[in-house]
């Protein structure tokens, strides 16, 4: 299963137009996700963020003389798991290389990773676009390695400092296939690749603590024309600066073929501040890896049968809750979209849903929580799982929207005292008495009130029925908002002899 | 194959040794008669050969993901040439 | 007793557990010894104090009737095993000062079942050698001398000090490790017994890496019991080394002494090398006559790759060792030569750490794994070493055991050999296939050089049957009867 570069059309909105012409923007990624597991890839060291330095530092990882690699049966697991989730081929035979190359932050002088052989063959992910467009971006391979310590150089003047913490942590390396050509669908991939390592739970995405890193290729090309020259931007942690990175770094290649010059291969740093990409001196040198099998490690062979047991405990995937979301609650490809971004979001929807009676307004029931929930979850720093308004209680406000109970207006207030105090809806409805006023007596009554109290306002409405909103305002201030408008509406047009035109 | 100086400064290089160029013909010399003597494995047909991957056949064992070892802060970094604060120095690495 | 330093490892154990002698006497005539043998240069470090306190905790355990197999006996370790707060060099300068906070699996095998520690022991840079004379802390001394003479002989390496050691008295025991036959060869050049397990039989965690595919620890010792006994407690799975293997250890001073009667001999005819002293192809001859008499069968075998085992050996070795040694960079432990940049300190550091037998193994090691050329060197030797193993598989279908000379010649000379790598690299033509194949092999003292120098014969055993290996080594021993032993010159 290859999902290559060839079979993609370009799109003349993906295309940067250059001085000389359109070009188009070739991207593949190697995105770096720290695997979920209490202890390292092969030491028994703690992996938590944050520890005082070389604390958390076994003999192993440092490099002791004669102390050797012992694999981590969970990580295999959670990086078969995560080859399952990314619907790719698993290898039941694997083996670890050495990548030789001396760093400070690398204490064995070599990184244990998988060069020949993978754990995780070819796959795909499918990436959700605006308007509802999706590409299936392909995965080349995913493989099992030792991330590195990190030198911190601003302790003291000339000196770096090295704490070795991070030194053998698991990370799966997922290299996709050159098949993005926007930075949107880069966005839109390392977005999508994070959504499903979290429903696999087998990395926590946060880019912010470095859990997940890309490292961009980028070349330029003209429309359909051979691959360009291509230049790696390495450990970008952001989805943002992934976006800028591209931006920049495109049309960098662009201006310097327009000029008539060519695009050297290269190693290349995202400065954020200075939103720019710039060459890494220190990566300059060209790199020979010598990669060799690892002799202290004997090749990866994993059962068909555990492959089996892992694929039938696989959570649902995001891309077929979406299919699922659309079809039991007929629910739009956007708003579908949108819920299963996290799986807590699809979870407190189908929550709702599903505490209502069956015929709970689903369209409704998306816009209450994607709008006035999240915006007020925004505005608390709360999260779904902290929001004060449980799914049931947000399920029956639609319920009394729906049945006519109160207005969309008075849901507004009911919801702000229910995030506000917790209370149930109906409650509140009732001790605040808002329920919505239909009753033709109460609300004729009132209309007469005021008729009578502006008899030449009256008068100039029956010349002009544009003037008949005001009294409908004076009508829902003196039954505080809880007159149904349109008995409002009917009513008054008859007394004004307006023909009412609904 | 033959070796010559350039090759032996690029592998010094590689390998982190520093060579001072008066030691380059030497050196040259003596890699070039242990690859001399290596050459002959030439001789033999391998086509086929599975190459070895251990010299026993036993299925590699793994850990549980449970956390053995920590706070070895001292012990790690009591040989150290140089450190502070726990951590390892280093001249200054640039990016 | 007269001289407790003469006693063998089974004797001293036995007269201990007699209460016939004590463990702090024992070491203390130990500690003696290698005071009057400094000439030798067999230890790196001596630790006399913690010897004797340990003898002193191993004689409140002997009264009480208690202690492991090896309580109270005297050993020495290679200095290639890592010992808690105790310097561990591997020979070389670029782990000056490096006390490990940790202990090694098989001399931590050693300590839990009562064994005394009575120094570190000499040995080539990394195990990077045939001679002895690679080590940073200078060449050890042979105590054998060819008749009528006293030029200063090599005692074989990498494992010298603990062949040297063994062979003067210095201590009833020793550890060792074989890469390419750092256990054997040095055995056969002092008239003592060595033997190299199964690739896998001994944890190989806390023993400085030299080649991690062939490396295997081993003990070094004055006769066939004394190694089974000392294997039995080296021996055993590490579940913190993924290539050791988890089966029993047998009781191994068990098979000692049962007949080899019908037992199929495997003589490789290509061992017979050309330009091989008459005296060591008549030593063979003579080792086939003893076991025939003892009711063994004599089969020829082949080998037919044979002939590029060293070939191999020269690339997997270095191979690996450029890629095991890139953690000695002066930032963790060890030397540190400090640079104008990270790279400058590098290489000061290695430079100035690395002697230069290390420094041209780390070469060729990185040079074969460079681009371009993995597939023509290492993949393909990798390869051979597949075929190597399968001439062993294919020859244990027509015998059980196969004997060999260990080394094609006697000690020789300081400084005779060590100008040309290859000519020294051929030392290690009869014991270096062994490791490539995984397989166990012992040497054994069969009979004296011309010049009155010591020469062993080699077994080499299918995987894992170690008790034939053992149970045939004995039975030439007792056919042989080698009791020739060196005058003690260097006592001061
Ligand atoms: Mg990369
Ligand atoms: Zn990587």
């Amino acid at each position: 299963m290859t999902f290559s570069m060839q079979h993609r059309e370009p799109r003349d909105e993906d295309l940067i137009k250059g001085a000389t012409g359109d070009w188009e923007i070739i991207l593949g990624l190697e995105v770096h996700a720290q695997i979920s597991s209490n202890a390292k890839l092969f030491s028994g060291s703690s992996t938590a963020f944050g520890a005082e330095p070389n604390t958390q530092v076994s003999l192993v990882d440092a490099a002791m003389p004669g102390m050797l690699p012992v694999i981590n049966r969970y990580c295999v697991e959670q990086a078969i798991k995560t080859g399952l989730g990314l619907r790719a081929q698993i290898n039941l035979r694997s083996v670890f290389d050495r990548k030789n190359y001396f760093y400070p932050d690398l204490p064995q002088g070599y990184q244990i990773s998988q060069f020949k052989h993978p754990i995780v063959g070819e796959g795909v992910v499918v990436i959700d676009l605006a308007g509802g467009r999706s590409v299936a971006v392909g995965i080349e391979r995913l493989h099992m390695e030792q991330d590195a310590g990190k030198s911190v150089h601003d302790l003291a003047p000339g000196n770096s400092h090295v704490d070795l913490n991070r030194s053998g942590v698991a990370l799966m390396e997922i290299v996709s296939k050159p098949d993005m050509r926007s930075s949107d669908e880069a966005r839109a991939y390392v977005t999508k690749l994070r959504t499903i390592l979290r429903y696999l739970g087998t990395c926590d995405g946060n880019m912010e603590e470095g859990s997940l890193r890309a490292d961009v290729n980028v070349s330029v090309r003209r429309p359909g024309a051979p691959l360009g020259t291509r230049c790696e931007i390495k450990n970008v942690n952001s989805i943002r600066f992934i976006g800028q990175a591209i931006e920049y770094e495109a049309r960098r290649q662009i201006e310097i073929l327009e000029d008539g010059g060519s695009i050297r291969q290269e190693t290349r740093l995202f400065d954020p501040k200075a939103g720019e990409t710039r060459s890494m001196r220190s990566k300059e040198e060209a790199h020979d890896y010598r990669y060799f099998p690892d002799p202290d490690l004997l090749p990866l062979v994993v059962e068909q049968a555990d492959v089996d047991r892992i694929a039938a405990n696989l959570p649902e995937l995001p891309d077929d809750k979406k299919a699922r979301l659309m079809s039991e609650y007929g629910l739009s490809a956007y708003d579908a979209t949108v819920l299963v971004g996290e799986a807590v979001t699809a979870d407190y929807y189908e929550a709702m849903m599903k505490s209502g009676s069956g015929k709970r307004d689903a369209k409704l029931a998306v816009n209450w929580m994607t709008g006035d929930l999240f915006g007020a979850l925004n505005r608390e720093g709360h999260s779904i799982e902290t929001s004060p308004v449980t799914p049931k209680q947000l399920g029956e406000l639609v319920d009394l929207i729906t049945d006519g109970t109160i207005s969309g207006r008075i849901a507004k207030d009911v919801f702000d005292s229910m995030y506000k105090t917790g209370r149930d809806p109906l409650e509140i409805v009732e001790k605040d008495g808002l329920r919505q006023v239909t009753d033709t007596g109460a609300i004729e009554a009132a209309i007469d009130a005021i008729l009578a109290a502006n008899p030449e306002k009256a008068a100039q409405a029956k010349e002009k029925p544009a003037l008949a909103g005001w009294f409908v305002g004076q009508v829902m201030k003196s039954t505080s908002g809880k007159a149904n408008p349109q008995v409002v509406n009917k009513i008054l047009n008859a007394k004004l002899g307006i023909s009412s035109d609904d | 194959m033959s070796v010559d100086q350039d090759t032996v400064r690029r592998i010094a290089r590689l390998a982190r040794i520093a060579v001072r160029d008066d030691e380059l013909p030497a050196l040259a010399g003596e890699l070039n008669s242990i690859l001399g003597f290596v050459e002959q494995l030439g001789e033999v047909d391998t086509t086929g050969v599975e190459p070895m991957t251990s010299a026993v056949a036993v299925k590699m064992k793994m850990r549980d993901d449970v956390v053995t070892s920590g706070n070895h802060q001292k012990d790690v970094t009591a040989n150290a040439p140089k450190s502070e604060d726990g951590f390892y120095v280093v001249p200054r690495v640039v990016e | 007793m007269s001289d407790l330093t003469k006693l063998t490892l089974a004797g001293a154990r036995d007269a201990l557990k007699a209460k016939e002698i004590t463990s702090s006497e024992l070491t203390g005539a130990f500690v003696k010894a290698m005071d009057e043998a400094r000439v030798l240069n067999a230890f790196i470090t001596e630790t006399a104090d913690q010897a004797l306190d340990m003898a002193k905790a191993s004689d409140a355990r002997l009264v009480k009737g208690e202690g492991g197999p090896l309580e109270g006996l005297p050993l020495g370790i290679k200095d290639l095993f890592a010992t808690k707060n105790v310097l561990t060099t591997a020979g070389s300068h670029i782990l000056d000062g490096f006390k490990p906070p940790y202990e090694s699996t098989v001399t931590a095998n050693l300590w839990r079942d009562g064994a005394v520690m009575l120094g570190k022991l000499n040995n080539d840079e990394f195990a990077m050698g045939s001679s002895n004379e690679t080590s940073y802390y200078g060449p050890v001394i042979n105590p054998w001398r060819r008749k009528g003479s006293d030029a200063k002989l090599v005692p074989g390496g990498s494992s010298g000090g603990s062949s040297a050691a063994v062979a003067a008295n210095l201590c009833l025991a020793a550890t060792a490790t074989d890469t390419g036959g750092s256990i054997r060869q040095p055995a056969s050049y002092t008239g003592t017994v060595g033997i190299k397990p199964t690739y896998g039989r001994c944890s190989r965690w806390g023993i400085i890496a030299y080649a991690s595919s062939l490396d295997q620890a081993g003990p070094i010792t004055h006769d066939v019991r004394d190694a089974a006994i000392m294997l039995g407690s080296m021996a055993g799975y590490d579940e913190k080394d993924s290539t050791s293997v988890d089966r029993p250890v047998p009781n191994y001073e068990a098979v000692l002494g049962q007949s080899v009667k019908g037992l199929r001999v495997g003589i490789p005819k290509e061992y017979r090398v050309d330009g091989m002293p008459a005296e060591i192809d008549a030593l063979w001859t003579r080792g086939m006559e003893w076991l025939k008499a003892a009711g063994a069968e004599i089969v020829d075998v082949s080998l037919p790759h044979t002939k590029y085992a060293l070939p191999t050996y020269y690339i997997v070795a270095p191979a690996e060792c450029s890629s095991n040694l890139a953690r000695y960079d002066g930032v963790r432990y060890g030397l540190r030569v400090e640079g104008k940049d990270i790279t400058d300190l590098y290489e000061q550091t290695r430079a100035a750490g690395f002697g230069p037998e290390v420094r041209r193994r780390i070469m060729i090691g990185t040079y074969v794994l460079s681009a371009g050329y993995y597939d023509a060197y290492y993949l393909k030797a990798q390869q051979v070493r597949t075929l190597i193993a399968q001439d062993f598989a294919n020859a244990y279908a027509k015998c059980d055991v196969l004997l060999t000379p260990t080394a094609p010649s006697a000690a020789f000379g300081i400084g005779e050999s060590s100008a040309d790598p290859i000519a020294m690299y051929l030392n290690d033509v009869f014991t270096v296939t062994v490791n490539l194949a995984g397989l166990p092999a012992i040497s054994v003292p069969a009979g004296l050089s011309g010049e009155g120098l010591p020469l062993g014969l080699q077994f080499i055993g299918k995987t894992f049957d170690e008790e034939t290996l053992l149970r045939t080594a004995y039975a030439l021993e007792q056919a042989a009867e080698f009791k020739a032993a060196p005058t003690s010159w260097w006592r001061t």
